[in-house]
């Protein structure tokens, strides 16, 4: 089983390290440039919306991110899970690596909806369920975050956050559904919907290329993270030692 | 597995379990709460608060939009009951007829409504314009092919 | 050019989303880097000086 004994080598920390340090540069540079290309052609050659005017080209960065910010909760929730049930290792690394990136995407997903509330709703901000949602997602972020660093002992601290993403994970449907669940302010979704998507491919194309370069950028930085997390750690070990003497030469 | 990751796994389902349980329980308790505006129906039936604001929502009937200077009066419907919207300041741009919008604003009769403020809603379709069009015109003849098949 | 910029009247608000996207972006590049920078600078300074303790 290829995957299988992949996953086990993925384990090791010091293995780990070198297949990220080989990704990391593909992950960036793709991810770099699709965003250039989605970005041209969501500013450039998609066309002006009939009811929003140029204001919804903001979507091509507001919806990515809105997506992301979900994803990558359910990507540290699923790596807290592994490190508590199989006391994963790398599941506690991948999962503090995750908060820092989640939570700046959430921002900015707050914030170009902001941006684009106020001219095309009239309002910067209303309380309304998706909208609440979404910033109770931005604070299960720094909570995350807060907790693990409130805690010297990194393990203890890691098993602390796993247990607090795992709760947030309520939150997940709770945004997704709330369009549906309680008339809100917000539209319901234009994408995942059954049937076809209510919006032009010429529309829709750059939304997508842009919302693949936040994933190959999340994927990037989170191996980042994760090389950084793994020296900390180990950083009285001799594989850490070996290596950056190693490179030092 | 072994036994006790097997454990642990049980226990952490259970904790998520129960905590989707009580947020279910939770929401449904509040869910009147929840809804960020009443229907015009639910206004016309007296369910909108008297004394103090509430937010309605629905569809700008078309033709029925007055401006006076920057004083405008609208009728609001949900296709089932329609009240009077009166407004005085600047409308968002996505303000429309036949669009949705929420206003937030107090009972000036049973069936008209003095808003202090008036937000558009998006509806979730994204198209450029004469895309739009063509729809508008297709969907026109749909209907009148359908009169012409039912004579 | 200057039609492109003006984004038909929303300019005030599609450029500064664009610009704040691309901030948080080269924070979370720029972040860990200057982190890695830190962090192997420290190891490394420890290791130096536990190797000439031994000496």
């Amino acid at each position: 089983m290829g995957i299988k004994r992949f996953f086990h080598q993925m384990g090791s920390p010091q293995y780990f390290y070198r297949v990220a340090g080989l990704w990391i540069p593909w992950l960036l540079g793709a991810s770099l440039l699709l965003l250039v290309i989605g970005w041209v052609d969501g500013l450039v050659y998609a066309p002006t919306d009939y009811q929003q005017g140029d204001s919804y080209r903001i979507m091509f960065i507001h919806v990515p991110a809105a997506w992301m910010s979900m994803f990558i909760y359910m990507v540290m929730a699923f790596s807290g899970l592994l490190s508590l049930v199989w006391r994963v290792k790398m599941g506690e690394v991948i999962a503090v690596s995750c908060a820092p990136i989640g939570a700046s995407f959430t921002l900015l997903a707050l914030a170009t909806g902001s941006l684009w509330g106020k001219p095309m709703w009239g309002t910067w901000w209303v309380w309304d369920a998706r909208l609440t949602s979404e910033l109770i997602l931005f604070f299960l972020y720094l909570g995350v975050i807060a907790l693990y660093g409130a805690i010297e002992d990194r393990r203890v601290g890691a098993r602390a956050v796993a247990i607090l993403a795992l709760v947030g994970v309520v939150n997940i449907p709770i945004i997704h559904y709330s369009v549906e669940w309680w008339n809100t302010l917000h539209q319901p979704a234009t994408i995942t919907k059954l049937g076809k998507p209510s919006i032009v491919p010429s529309m829709l194309i750059p939304l997508l290329i842009g919302a693949l370069a936040f994933k190959l950028f999340f994927f990037a930085t989170v191996l980042m993270r994760a090389r950084n997390e793994l020296l900390e750690r180990d950083r009285n070990t001799r594989w850490v030692k070996n290596l950056l003497e190693a490179e030092a030469k | 597995m072994n036994p006790i990751r097997k454990k642990r796994l049980y226990l952490i389902g259970l904790m998520l379990g129960g905590l989707g349980l009580a947020t279910f329980l939770a929401l449904k308790a509040f869910d009147d709460n929840l809804m960020f505006f009443f229907p015009p129906s639910d206004v016309v039936a007296g369910k909108a608060p008297k004394d103090h604001p509430f937010r309605v929502g629905g569809l700008v009937k078309v033709g029925s939009v007055e401006r006076d200077g920057t004083h405008v009066e609208f009728d609001l419907t949900d296709n089932a009951e329609t009240i009077r919207v009166a407004y005085d300041g600047i409308l968002p741009d996505l303000f429309r007829e036949g669009q949705g919008i929420v206003a937030t604003g107090t009972l000036a009769g049973p069936r008209r409504v003095v808003a202090s403020e008036v937000l558009a809603k998006h509806d979730e379709n994204y198209m450029p314009p004469d895309v739009a069009k063509t729809l508008k015109t297709a969907h026109a003849e749909g209907i009148k092919g359908m009169r012409e098949a039912a004579r | 050019m200057s039609e492109f910029l003006h984004m038909g009247g929303y300019a005030a608000y599609v450029w500064p989303s664009y610009g704040l996207a691309l901030v948080i972006l080269v924070y979370n590049l720029i972040g860990p880097l200057a982190q890695h920078r830190r962090l192997r600078a420290a190891i490394l300074r420890k290791a130096r000086r536990a190797g000439r303790h031994a000496r």
